[in-house]
Parts: C-alpha cells; sequence; structure tokens
C-alpha cells in the first residue's frame, strides 16, 4: 500500500506499539483501542466511501493526555489524526493505516461562558449546537451553524473552518475563535492567540483554523459568543425557476441588503425535501429561495419590505413568513434535510461542495443542467445563493454499472466550472482525502509549496495527519532521523492508497 | 550588509530587475536606519525580480507603502534595499455584484474606498493613518471604531498574492469570501510587518454603505461609568456599528455609532441616547479624532509620542482606561472590541515611560489581553520591552524561518527580532 504522507516505515507495527504502551500509561484502559472489530467502528469519517482501519484509536479526557500521546507518535514517527465527532465530508479525519487516530470526543467541557466578555472557552469535543445552548440563557449564542451542529464537534468546526447558513452574515469558524490551546506535532503544547483581540506576533491561529488537522490539535478554544437578534424574520419565496431566484437574490445584494442566510432549492431538492421531511414548500416551485433578516427590529422591519418588493419584481408565486419558531423550524427543515432527504430520490449521491462568484450563478446552473443532460446523470441543486457556495447532489445508483464513475465524472465537472469562474473546489467541506487531488487545479506549484512552508514550520516530520490537503508532501529539509521511503513527489491517488 | 557598501554588482542586478532604483533621501530612513538603495518596483513580476537578484546578492529588504507607519515597531537592523510598492497602486477590479474589490497593494486605501463607493459600498477598514496603502494597513494590521461590527482585516481578506524572500510568487485565497481549500496564508501575513513576503495585491469582501448613520455622545466622569455605559450599549440588541472611547485628562466621553436604514437609525438613535444619560447629544458627523490614534502620526525622531496599544476583554475596558488614566495618558479606542490606543507625550523620562507601561501591560494581562509599544522614540524602544511576552514565539520563528531563511525580509522589526 503507498503511503499517503510519504512517511512509510517497515518497522511501523513496533512504533505503534510503543505508542499504545504510552497510551495505557497515561489512558484508562477502555480508552485505548487495539481491537481489529472495535478499531473498524473508526474506519471512516462523514465521507464513508473512504475506509481505512487506524492501528490505534485512543480517546483522551484531557489536554495533558492528548500532547502525551502527540509526543509519543512525534518520538515514533507515527502519523497521527485527530477526529472529533467524525462528520467531516472530505475525508479529513480518516484513519492512516499506520498511525493513531485520536479522538477529542470525550473532551467535552464548556469551561467558561462570559457573557461580559461575549467569550465562552470550550473542549474540542463539545457539540457545536451545545455552546449556543449554554450561551442563549444569557441572551447569546454562538453564530458558526453548518447543517450538522446537532452531532458535530468545535475541534472539528475549528480543524475545517466551518461555515453554515448564516455565514454570508456572520462570518466563519475563523472569524469566532479569537484563541486556543494548541499541541503541536511536536507535542508542545502552546497558546494561539487569546480572549482579547489582536495578539502580537504572527496569526497562527489564522493558519491553524481550517488547517484539516495537519498542523496539531486544538485542546481548548475560545469562542466569540453574539447577541441574539432582537427579531429574526424568516421567509419562504417561491419561484417558477432558479434564474428567477437567482435575480432576485442579485437584486436584494444590490439594495444593500445583507441577510443573515439566502438559501435556494431547486426542483429536485425541493422534491427529495417534501419526500422526506413533508416541509410543505410552495407546490409547483422550480426554485425556492430561504431568506433570514435579523437584527434590530426596526432595521429588519425595512428590510423585510424591501426583499418582498424585490421578490415580488423578480417573479415570487409566493411568499410565506414564519409566523412562530415552529413555521420557522419547518422552513429550515426543508433545506437543512436536504441532503439527507436525497436519499428518498435516489439510492447513492455524492454532496458537492463548491464556490463561484455569486454574479456566475445562472451561467453555471445552466452549465450543470447542461452536463446532467448530456450524460444522463440528475443532479439536485442545493446553495448558499448569497455567497455562491453550491452543493450540487449528483444522483446515480451504485448498482448500475458505470453509474458511479459517470457520477464522479460529473461532480468533478462541476468542480471545473467552479475554477473557471474563479470560484473554489471546497467552500465548507474542506480538501481532506476528497479533493487533494482537485488542489493542483486551484493553485500553482509555487503556491502549494508557498502553503507547505508552514507545514513545514508545524510539521517536520510530516505526522499530523499527512496525505491530507496537498497532493504531494514537501519535503521540509533535513529532519534528523527522518525516514527514506518512497519518493516523496510520488502522487497520492486515492487508487494507490485504497 | 553595510548599506554604503552596497555592492556596484548588486545595484547593478537591482537596477535591471526593476526601472526606477533611486539612492534614498534622508525621508526614507527606516526608524532611523538609512536604506542602502531604493527600487521602485511597478507590479509583481518586477518586485519578484527585485526580491531575486537580493536574495543572490545576500541583501537586505524592507517593502515600504507610502511609509506613514515606517518606524512602527523595532527598528530593522539592517536595510539594503527599501522596497517602495508605491508604484502598485492600481485598484484592479471592483465586482460590485459580488461584493469584493481586487487591489494593488500599493493603493491608497482612500483611492479603494472611492471606487467602491461608487457602487455604493465600502472596505469596511477605517483609515487610522491618513495617506495608508493597502499593503500597509495589512502589514500593520490597523483597524479603527467600526472593527466592533464589521471585524478588521483578516475578517475581510479573501485572496492574496506575495512574492517570498527567494522571489517566489505565490497566491493564497482567491476571489471568493468562502473559500477552505488550502492554508489561510492571507492571515499569516496580516501584522506580520513585512516579515515574510511582501504582499503585492489583495481581494477583500465589501460591505454596502449604509443609507444613514448617527453618532451619540456622552461624556463619562469615570473609567467605571465608561465601562458600564459601553456594556449596556454592548449587551442591547441595537447592533452598534463602533462603541468608542475618549479619555484624557481624567475625564472622557462615550461615542456610539448606528448605521442602517434611515428610520432605523433614527430610532435606535433614540435608544442609545437612553442608554447614555441625560447629557447625550446626537450628532452626522464623526467625534473630534475620528478613526485617527489619539498621537500625532507625523512625528518623527524624538518628537514622537510613545504611541501603545492595549487590548482585554470587554469587561477590562474599566480597568485598562483607570491604569491609562493614573499614568496621565492620552486614550482612545473600541470600547465595544477591548482595543485601546494610548499616548504618554514626546519628552516624558524614561523612568515614567517605564513605569507607565509595567502598570498598563499589568491591567491589559490582568483582563487576557497585551499591551505593545506601537511607536516611540529610540531611546524608549531601547529602553523597554516593546512587545511584551509573546506566548508561541518558537513556532512563529520557525514559521519565519521557512519563509526567509537568511532573515533579510524587515530584520529585526518584529516579535522577538524576527
Amino acid at each position: 500500500m503507498a503511503d499517503p504522507g510519504g512517511t512509510p516505515a517497515t518497522d511501523s507495527p513496533a512504533r505503534i506499539a510503543a505508542v499504545a504502551d504510552v497510551a495505557r500509561r497515561l489512558l484508562p484502559g477502555d480508552a485505548v483501542i487495539t481491537d481489529r472489530t472495535r478499531l473498524r467502528t473508526y474506519e471512516c469519517d462523514g465521507l464513508a466511501h473512504y475506509r481505512v482501519t487506524p492501528a490505534l484509536v485512543v480517546i483522551p479526557q484531557d489536554a495533558a493526555q492528548l500532547a502525551g500521546l502527540v509526543r509519543a507518535c512525534a518520538e515514533q514517527r507515527v502519523p497521527f489524526v485527530a477526529r472529533g465527532s467524525g462528520t467531516g465530508l472530505s475525508g479529513g479525519a480518516l484513519p492512516h493505516a499506520e498511525g493513531v487516530l485520536i479522538v477529542t470526543s470525550q473532551m467535552r467541557a464548556i469551561r467558561d461562558v462570559r457573557r461580559e466578555d461575549q467569550r465562552a472557552v470550550v473542549e474540542p469535543g463539545v457539540i457545536n449546537l451545545d455552546v449556543t445552548r449554554a450561551a442563549t440563557p444569557l441572551g447569546y449564542y454562538y453564530a458558526p451553524d453548518p447543517s450538522s451542529q446537532q452531532i458535530c464537534s468545535i475541534g472539528g468546526n475549528v480543524a475545517e473552518n466551518s461555515g453554515g447558513a448564516h455565514c454570508l452574515k456572520y462570518g466563519f469558524t475563523t472569524n469566532h475563535v479569537l484563541g486556543a490551546d494548541f499541541v503541536t506535532p511536536d507535542g508542545d503544547t502552546v497558546a494561539l492567540g487569546g480572549a482579547a483581540p489582536d495578539s502580537p506576533g504572527y496569526d497562527l491561529l489564522g493558519a491553524v483554523v481550517g488547517s484539516e488537522g495537519t498542523l496539531g490539535i486544538v485542546t481548548s478554544t475560545t469562542v466569540r459568543l453574539v447577541r441574539l437578534p432582537e427579531e429574526v424574520r424568516t421567509i419562504l419565496v417561491g419561484f417558477g425557476s432558479t434564474d428567477q431566484a437567482g435575480a432576485a437574490t442579485s437584486a436584494i445584494i444590490a439594495a444593500g441588503i445583507v441577510p443573515a442566510a439566502i438559501e435556494m432549492m431547486d426542483a429536485l431538492a425541493i422534491e427529495a425535501a417534501e419526500a422526506a421531511v413533508h416541509c410543505n414548500y410552495p407546490d409547483g416551485a422550480g426554485a425556492v429561495l430561504v431568506i433570514e433578516l435579523d437584527g434590530a427590529a426596526v432595521e429588519v422591519e425595512q428590510e423585510y419590505a424591501e426583499v418582498r418588493r424585490l421578490c415580488d419584481d423578480h417573479g415570487a408565486f409566493e411568499q410565506r413568513l414564519a409566523t412562530d419558531p415552529a413555521e420557522r423550524a419547518l422552513i429550515w427543515k426543508g433545506r437543512k434535510s436536504a441532503f439527507a432527504a436525497v436519499g428518498r430520490i435516489s439510492p447513492d449521491y455524492i454532496v458537492q461542495d463548491g464556490v463561484i462568484p455569486r454574479t456566475a450563478l445562472p451561467e453555471v446552473l445552466t452549465a450543470i443542467a447542461e452536463l446532467s443532460g448530456s450524460s444522463g446523470v440528475r443532479v439536485a441543486n442545493v446553495f448558499h445563493a448569497g455567497d455562491g457556495n453550491l452543493h450540487p447532489l449528483v444522483l446515480f445508483d451504485d448498482e448500475v454499472e458505470g453509474a458511479g464513475e459517470a457520477a464522479e465524472r460529473v461532480s468533478g465537472a462541476i468542480l471545473d466550472l467552479c475554477i473557471e469562474h474563479g470560484g473554489s473546489i471546497t467552500g465548507e467541506h474542506g480538501v481532506g482525502m476528497d479533493k487533494s487531488k482537485y488542489m493542483p487545479r486551484m493553485y500553482t506549484d509555487e503556491d502549494l509549496d508557498t502553503m507547505q512552508l508552514v507545514r513545514c514550520a508545524f510539521d517536520p516530520q510530516n505526522i499530523s495527519n499527512p496525505g491530507k490537503v496537498f497532493p504531494t508532501p514537501r519535503l521540509c529539509g533535513e529532519v534528523p532521523g527522518r525516514h527514506k521511503g518512497a519518493h516523496p513527489l510520488q502522487d497520492a491517488g486515492l487508487a494507490e492508497v485504497f | 550588509m553595510a548599506t554604503d557598501t552596497l555592492a556596484a554588482a548588486a545595484r547593478e542586478a537591482i537596477a535591471s530587475a526593476c526601472a526606477r532604483v533611486e539612492d534614498p533621501q534622508e525621508t526614507d530612513a527606516v526608524d532611523g536606519v538609512p536604506p542602502g538603495l531604493v527600487a521602485r518596483p511597478s507590479d509583481t513580476e518586477q518586485v519578484a525580480e527585485v526580491m531575486r537578484a537580493c536574495a543572490a546578492h545576500g541583501l537586505t529588504v524592507v517593502p515600504r507603502g507610502r511609509g506613514t507607519k515606517l518606524s512602527w515597531g523595532t527598528a530593522p537592523t539592517s536595510a539594503d534595499v527599501l522596497l517602495d510598492l508605491s508604484a502598485l497602486d492600481r485598484v484592479l477590479d471592483h465586482a460590485a455584484g459580488d461584493l469584493i474589490v481586487a487591489t494593488e497593494a500599493g493603493a491608497l486605501l482612500a483611492d479603494v474606498q472611492r471606487t467602491v463607493a461608487e457602487g455604493g459600498q465600502r472596505l469596511a477598514l477605517d483609515e487610522t493613518v491618513p495617506g495608508s496603502t493597502v499593503g500597509g494597513v495589512l502589514g500593520a494590521n490597523t483597524s479603527g471604531p467600526r472593527r466592533t461590527a464589521t471585524g478588521t482585516a483578516r475578517d475581510l481578506l479573501i485572496g492574496i498574492t506575495m512574492v517570498r524572500a527567494d522571489g517566489v510568487v505565490a497566491k493564497a485565497g482567491g476571489r471568493v469570501v468562502k473559500n477552505v481549500a488550502g492554508y489561510d496564508l492571507g492571515k499569516l501575513m496580516i501584522g506580520s510587518g513585512g516579515t515574510l513576503a511582501v504582499v503585492t495585491d489583495a481581494t477583500f469582501r465589501l460591505h454596502p454603505l449604509p443609507a444613514a448613520h448617527r453618532w451619540v455622545v456622552a461624556p463619562v466622569g469615570t473609567p467605571a461609568r465608561a465601562l458600564e455605559v459601553a456594556q449596556s450599549v454592548v449587551h442591547s440588541q441595537l447592533v452598534p456599528a463602533a462603541i468608542e472611547v475618549d479619555w484624557t485628562g481624567g475625564a472622557g466621553s462615550l461615542s456610539v455609532l448606528v448605521e442602517g436604514r434611515a428610520d432605523s437609525v433614527a430610532a435606535r438613535a433614540e435608544v442609545v441616547r437612553g442608554l447614555l444619560g441625560p447629557d447625550a447629544t446626537e450628532s452626522d458627523s464623526e467625534p473630534a479624532g475620528g478613526a485617527t490614534y489619539p498621537w500625532d502620526v507625523s512625528a518623527t525622531g524624538d518628537d514622537r509620542s510613545t504611541a501603545l496599544k492595549l487590548t482585554c476583554v470587554l469587561s477590562g475596558v474599566g480597568d485598562v482606561l483607570a491604569a491609562a488614566d493614573a499614568t496621565g495618558a492620552v486614550v482612545r479606542g473600541s470600547a465595544g472590541s477591548g482595543v485601546l490606543y494610548a499616548a504618554l507625550p514626546p519628552g516624558t523620562p524614561l523612568d515614567d515611560v517605564r513605569t507607565a507601561l509595567d502598570r498598563l501591560r499589568r491591567a491589559c494581562t490582568g483582563h487576557g489581553g497585551t499591551a505593545v509599544v506601537v511607536d516611540a522614540p529610540a531611546a524608549v524602544k531601547a529602553a523597554v520591552d516593546v512587545w511584551g511576552p509573546i506566548p508561541a514565539l518558537d513556532l512563529m520563528r520557525r514559521v519565519k524561518d521557512q519563509f526567509d531563511p537568511d532573515h533579510r525580509l524587515s530584520p529585526g522589526r518584529f516579535v522577538g527580532g524576527i
């Protein structure tokens, strides 16, 4: 088996055993997993078609244990992969066959919630929504809200720089993380950032957030809490076509309104959501927009009137304002369940995640429709229309010979469209294992080489989640005791890995 | 390399890399350190060629925009080549429908603002030092009152082109706001003081220009009262765009900016007045001082104030203000963000500066923050710890060593002598 990280070790079992010995000294017995059957329960994250059984799983209870485990890995030059709730959609927490999976789900204390400072201090295993639940009694919440917020962890959010429906207005995880206790791939613990803004020195935290576990592991995070808005209005708007819905979106942005969210679903995505959760979206809609406005009540009132008018101007045939929390929840249920819902209309599907400049939306949707038409592969479109983050759901039946490959081709072609239009190959799901092969289409060798300077500064042994994000590792100069194994420029193609 | 011995071969190499090479004037000194020569490239490729020439000849390089903050930080240990980026002054692309702007690093922030304002938008970065370039704002990570609502450069920068010390040109990010492909190198460059790479262009997300705005200002008699009022606004649901405090000679004022649609602004300003008390007044114009720092940014040499950046958690604003008051400093800053700026006047005796800095540093660190000397006369910089403790300094050195292994980019200007 080719090693994705360029650190193959023929004496790997002995090294893993040495790490396991350290783990047994540091952790209670049931937090060190070596049994093959139990190891296999960790073989994938939310992107379940990639599976690798890790050599060892450890479940630290606190930061000191975690640092000790990483130090042991560093001493033995054993790769490690951090995993939170395992909900990631790019294989970022895919285990390493000759490495250690460090599961942070038991580090789940909310250590502090300080209204007066608008801050909370949380451990990496804390569930995203639980931060909001802890802050709500004080009139605050944690803004980043990925669709999986009921189960995904803050540690995973930090690794992936998770977004969510509301990042159009409120930004991503990186905009809400102020400080962190961080374990470097050497096993050293350092403080990055702080509770106050603008820590002097390089913004290392800015590099760590979104680095997909390749620079080290966060053991505690100081996050910003946001005041609950005085008023929230959620509107469901039905249009005849995605073109109309897109034009309405453009008009809203052009009017100087920044809604908390503007989400779009096309007819196929609506059909799936209806089948799954009976969200009662407008009959016969070619597209719906879910628009949420929030803020000071007087401001929202005025924005709402304008949004209604702009939607009418662009062909809306139905506008439905949620009048109570239950109605709001139902509107969002249709949107947030969309990924899983396509399971009702297709046995298999690929969730794609790409970004385009918002103004390219009509052109790109047309091109996706053409791709779909010419290949016979159905594509349901769900996306964050406000910021151009597309989540095409590419439908197929794995029982049909060649269908999976055809779907992969359409899915890849959609990413090419994103790149052609000056966008990105991922807006929030991350590069992980799944998209490292696309990185050279978006960035030059020089760009990727420069990014890896950071990697070499943090992780010269290339043991922190190796093989993710970058298609080829960079030589970091002479590292004492470094393995000389497979050629470092080998292409870590997925076919070789599995 | 001593500047007066800048080899003829090195000069020639730089002259052939870049059309404009000049002998330095007195005003080109970098915090008292005269450069060997001034190179003025006109595009990214010329910057890259200059950097390659400097790499080949082992020359140190200090990048400069318009030089409005060139004396900030610590003085460089060497400045063979002053890399003047003022000719990279084009605003490249304002895509109004996508709410983004791409600009060269040497463009004036004011020019960027003028361009995007034509489309009813703004780059939500205050011009804290008049005449600043985009690159200078990024390198020094300056921010002003509006950071309370829209954040700082790290929240707005979405793409960047940089030239490395070895002359390699690299990009990170792109033209879309939402993008998690690869490392966010832009954030590393922000506030790095030109020590990691030379930024040649940058792309930002924009915000709509608000239709209306209103300042509500009220006197506050004590630091404790300033904190109390600031907290009442912070915890309101009025979505203030800024909450500023000014403090001098034992008394101060609190200013709250409300932005939005006209009727809404009027209504919210009225509520803010209620929070600020009976002496509150309303105005369309920014309070005196505006987004600028409480010191004379044009002063040079020993005429400079000792300029400090003080940070703390929001609940620490009262204590930090009180500490600053005890030192006699003039203070202005964002009570809504926990970032205050303080100035000790030129000529303050060194012992008094040391005592004041100790006191302020204790107050700030006691509330989760830091106290940094932004700028000061040379004697002050030599006598005090300009940066204060830097927790992850070793990791920062490793990043520096990767990007600039020979330490030729702005050497000595940054934390820990980086």
